[in-house]
């Protein structure tokens, strides 16, 4: 009896640890949305790869926030590569524990962003509140769901999408530019933790006119769910999202996987890799190398980048917008107090 | 009616309820567990068979699930043991001896208790986090508790620490201990005594703790979230793996993973019922959890 | 095993001097060693790692956070909903016990077995299944949001809900043996000396529960403060709405703030330990003038 309950705890602890000989292990942290797009391209990767001593690769994922994938991986969270959402977050790792050298982004082509995406509005059937861009999600009565910026990558992308039409719409005034984005926080339904929780919120739970998200998380959904139920709008003028990827050499080194982290991530630029970006709704950088199918489903949306000078990069955004005490946290400030 | 009557009749009442009160207080109290108790319950059932017994059996099946269920008993079979001689050994301290300081002893045993999850999986963070003092002399041994299954074990034994020693010591300590002092001036052993006098007289309440204690070590949500990096089919317990389904838009999936933790649930309320209704005096009978 | 705490009496110092009575059980060196041992690695050790973080801030960095209006928000909302859900809890735990004690009704036993749920079903099962059920299209959330303009799912009334199903069975559990043992002829007497039976109930039986209800009051309170599994699926976690403390230090934690997520948990761990000091007082206190806990 006791003989026996010993050896299910050790196959079970051998089982949990799941490590063996032959294969090597990496380990890819990421943001919410990629669930798919990575077991897609993991198992393409892992099918021809080989080592050059000829083992196999085997990748293990983690998804979660994007800020706290970032505070995982300084508190030691052994991940070879980190395929965040937004440059910040990648620095942040960089700055705080020196496993990610500073000069990251340089290291991979297209400042290591192997695809893009942008942000659109998901409404109900028959988007009963007439909702076709941002002015029309700060009126009252209109209710919105986003995730955090303070927690998600993705709602960042979306605060300052935001941000940048209504810098247009004002002529650059950034106080009415400020009070226009406050607007649309403050018809908030519910702040979800990571995009995904978002999309929960809106789709499962009902809540909120519109959801604003990722461009690929809104596809997502539309196949999900029975046709008719959301409707796709894309505002006239969107942000062009950058999520970065990078192979972290402080923790890969450690298993000399370092060559191997970085065949990973480059096998993103390649034709292949592209192809299965662009059928997990991210938009490829090498639109040659995907299906016409699915590239037809990008509509054409005017973009800023986070490099604009409205901007300044993510360093300049980060502290003016999603620091302590920064714009974001002085939205919430006189208003909802209670 | 005479007045006589009416004098008897006033007198039942007095020590009773009428029969409209009594029916109203009884429906009272089952519309109040409806709503808050069975209700939530039922939904986690229904929403689980919501698509389909087939997308059931998937969900439950799948290679996720297997490595999330595997990973949850894992923790469970240390953490329960752990508390377990824990929880006899303080039983055995404090309530068949006397001494100073127990009062505060019960208060420190207590204190997980009354600390919020998320505060347990932080100092777990800052004692073993790579910026810790700890990090980077575990870093050079090579050592993973953070992100890795100790550290899930050591929040998760944390968190469900007092549940065993809390069922335990009311017992012992009303059941006194004469029958201990007898075996021991008999001329038994200590161990002796304690596996042949004590053990058997608080099997019950001792396998009701185990029950509570097993419970709560595989429903752990928000110190593992803190502590486990949810790397999939490594650090994912079955918790963390159901919110994981829910917010990946696989209600049906979530909800049938978390029917499983559920129907455990009831085994547990199940054991403990039989063992109220046939040893009804070898429980606690002051419950806190 | 050998024991020698027991036997270090060799000068015969006066009794009261000792620090722990005389007994002829062995084991108390190895039982308590063990205790202590144990409980200092796994609990005490990284309470203290706690305390010590939350020193190297300062004073000032300390209030700063503290102070700051969000975190304030915050932890008035964890306190505030867990004190109104352990008010509704008081309220009908006490009736719930009153019910399960003093009536025979059919099903009562299921009824009994039920109460002891939110102690055995893990607080994220039971935060997914509330979220659904008080959703706006949820069966309950519809309803009350239709039918009575009341919005539960995703809005603060969700946190005290969400705290109500895990602290009822503290009420129900601590005033439950208690009620057993109130003795019927006080009632009795009561009646026949002319009380009616309102009065009986509030003046000789209310009074003789107090201490456990209060008891019960404070452990539901003290878990609700706490709470964070159940509430966030069913919150919609507004900054000054519907954010809990727990959930800003999780938040605190995400965005790289150590110091802000260890102030508030330290601030959190105080205010547990004052808790469950009250709470052994209470009882202690119900020991001494009721004669039952």
């Amino acid at each position: 009896m006791h003989r026996r309950m010993i050896g299910a705890l050790v196959a079970l602890a051998l089982g949990a640890c799941g490590a063996s000989g032959n294969e090597v292990q990496l380990l890819n942290a990421s943001f919410d949305p990629t669930g798919d797009l990575y077991e897609e391209f993991n198992a393409a990767f892992s099918a021809n790869y080989r080592t050059p001593d000829g083992r196999r690769v085997s990748i293990g994922m983690s998804h979660a926030g994007s800020g706290k994938q970032s505070r995982s991986v300084i508190d030691g969270l052994p991940a070879d590569v980190v395929t965040l959402a937004l440059e910040n977050d990648i620095d942040q790792i960089a700055r705080r524990s020196g496993k990610i050298p500073e000069n990251w982004r340089t290291l991979l082509p297209a400042n290591s962003s192997p695809y893009t995406s942008t942000i659109v509005f998901l409404v109900r059937a028959g988007n009963p509140k007439a909702i076709r861009d941002w002015n029309d999600l700060t009126r009252t009565g209109v209710s919105v769901v986003t995730p955090n910026p303070k927690t998600s990558g993705g709602a960042r992308w979306n605060y300052l999408a935001a941000w940048a039409y209504a810098d247009r719409r004002f002529g650059g005034d950034e106080a009415r530019t400020a009070e226009f984005v406050g607007a649309i926080y403050r018809n908030a339904a519910k702040l979800d933790s990571g995009a995904r929780g978002s999309t929960t919120t809106f789709s499962k739970q009902g809540t909120g006119d519109v959801l604003i998200t990722w461009e690929n998380e809104a596809y997502h959904l539309l196949i999900e769910s029975s046709p008719g139920e959301f409707e796709l709008v894309y505002p006239s003028l969107s942000i062009k999202a950058e999520p970065p990827v990078a192979v972290v050499p402080g923790n890969a080194d450690r298993h000399n996987a370092r060559k191997i982290a970085e065949d990973y991530l480059l096998h993103l630029y390649s034709p292949e890799g592209q192809r299965i970006i662009a059928k997990n709704y991210f938009r490829p950088n090498d639109p040659a190398a995907a299906d016409p199918e699915d590239l037809k489903r990008f509509r054409p949306v005017e973009m800023v980048a986070i490099d604009d000078p409205l901007f300044g990069g993510w360093t300049a955004a980060q502290n003016k917008h999603f620091d302590a005490n920064g714009l974001f946290d002085q939205i919430y400030q006189p208003a909802k107090q209670p | 009616m005479s007045s006589n009557a009416a004098q008897k009749n006033r007198q039942k009442q007095a020590i009773g309820e009428g029969p409209i009160t009594r029916a109203i207080l009884i429906a009272l109290a089952l519309a109040f567990l409806g709503v808050m108790l069975i209700a939530p319950l039922l939904v986690v059932f229904i929403e689980a068979f919501g698509r389909g017994v087939g997308v059931f059996f998937d969900s439950l099946t799948s290679p996720h699930t297997m490595s999330a269920l595997q990973l949850t008993l894992l923790v469970a079979a240390i953490a329960v043991p752990a508390n377990l001689v824990f929880g006899v050994a303080a039983a055995w301290a404090i309530a068949k001896f006397d001494f100073r300081g127990k009062a505060f002893l019960l208060t420190l045993i207590d204190l997980p208790f009354a600390v919020s999850p998320v505060v347990s999986g932080l100092v777990f963070v800052l004692l073993f986090g790579a910026n810790s003092a700890l990090g980077p002399w575990l870093d050079a041994n090579n050592i993973k508790i953070l992100f890795a299954v100790p550290g899930i074990v050591l929040a998760t034994i944390f968190i469900t620490f007092p549940f065993i020693a809390r069922e335990l010591i009311p017992l012992m300590q009303q059941q006194g201990s004469s029958e201990e002092e007898a075996a021991v001036s008999l001329g038994a052993g200590g161990w002796r005594t304690f596996f042949l006098v004590t053990l058997p007289n608080v099997k019950w309440g001792l396998l009701y703790g185990v029950l509570l204690c097993n419970a709560r070590a595989m429903g752990e949500f928000g110190a593992v979230s803190v502590v486990s990096g949810h790397i999939r089919g490594q650090t994912n317990t079955l918790p963390l793996h159901i919110e994981i389904l829910y917010h990946d838009n696989k209600a049906a999936a979530a909800f049938a993973v978390a029917s499983l933790l559920a129907l455990l649930a009831l085994v547990t309320l199940a054991v403990k019922s039989i063992l109220e209704a046939r040893f009804a005096g070898s429980l606690a009978a002051q419950r806190r959890h | 095993m050998s024991t020698p705490a027991i036997t270090a009496q060799p000068d015969g110092k006066p009794p009261r001097a000792k620090w722990r009575r005389r007994s002829v059980l062995p084991g108390f060196g190895l039982s308590l060693g063990y205790t202590i041992a144990y409980l200092s690695l796994i609990v005490l050790l990284p309470l203290a790692g706690l305390a010590i973080s939350a020193a190297s801030l300062g004073w000032n960095e300390f209030w700063a956070i503290a102070f700051d209006p969000r975190v304030s928000a915050a932890l008035q909302l964890s306190f505030g909903a867990a004190m109104l859900a352990a008010v509704v809890n008081t309220v009908f735990g006490v009736l719930i016990a009153w019910v399960l004690v003093r009536y025979r009704f059919p099903g009562r036993r299921w009824l009994d077995a039920a109460v002891d749920l939110p102690f055995a079903l893990p607080t994220a099962v039971a935060g997914i299944a509330l979220a659904t059920l008080y959703a706006p299209n949820g069966p309950f959330g519809a309803v009350l949001e239709n039918v009575f303009g009341v919005k539960v799912g995703f809005s603060a009334l969700g946190v005290v809900f969400a705290l109500m199903f895990v602290g009822l069975p503290f009420v129900v559990r601590t005033v439950q043996p208690v009620l057993e043992e109130i003795d019927r002829e006080t009632e009795e007497v009561s009646a026949t000396l002319g009380a009616g039976r309102f009065r009986t109930v509030t003046r000789v039986i209310l009074p003789a529960m107090f201490p456990a209800i209060l008891t019960g009051f404070a452990l539901s309170f003290a878990r609700g403060v706490g709470e964070y599994g159940s509430v966030i699926f069913i919150a919609n976690n507004l900054p000054f709405e519907s954010e809990i403390a727990p959930l800003l230090i999780v938040i605190k934690l995400d965005e790289h703030n150590y110091a802000g997520a260890t102030a508030i948990a330290t601030i959190m761990l105080v205010i547990a330990f004052v808790m469950l000091f009250v709470i052994n007082v209470l009882q202690a206190w119900s020991r001494k003038w009721f004669g039952h806990e």
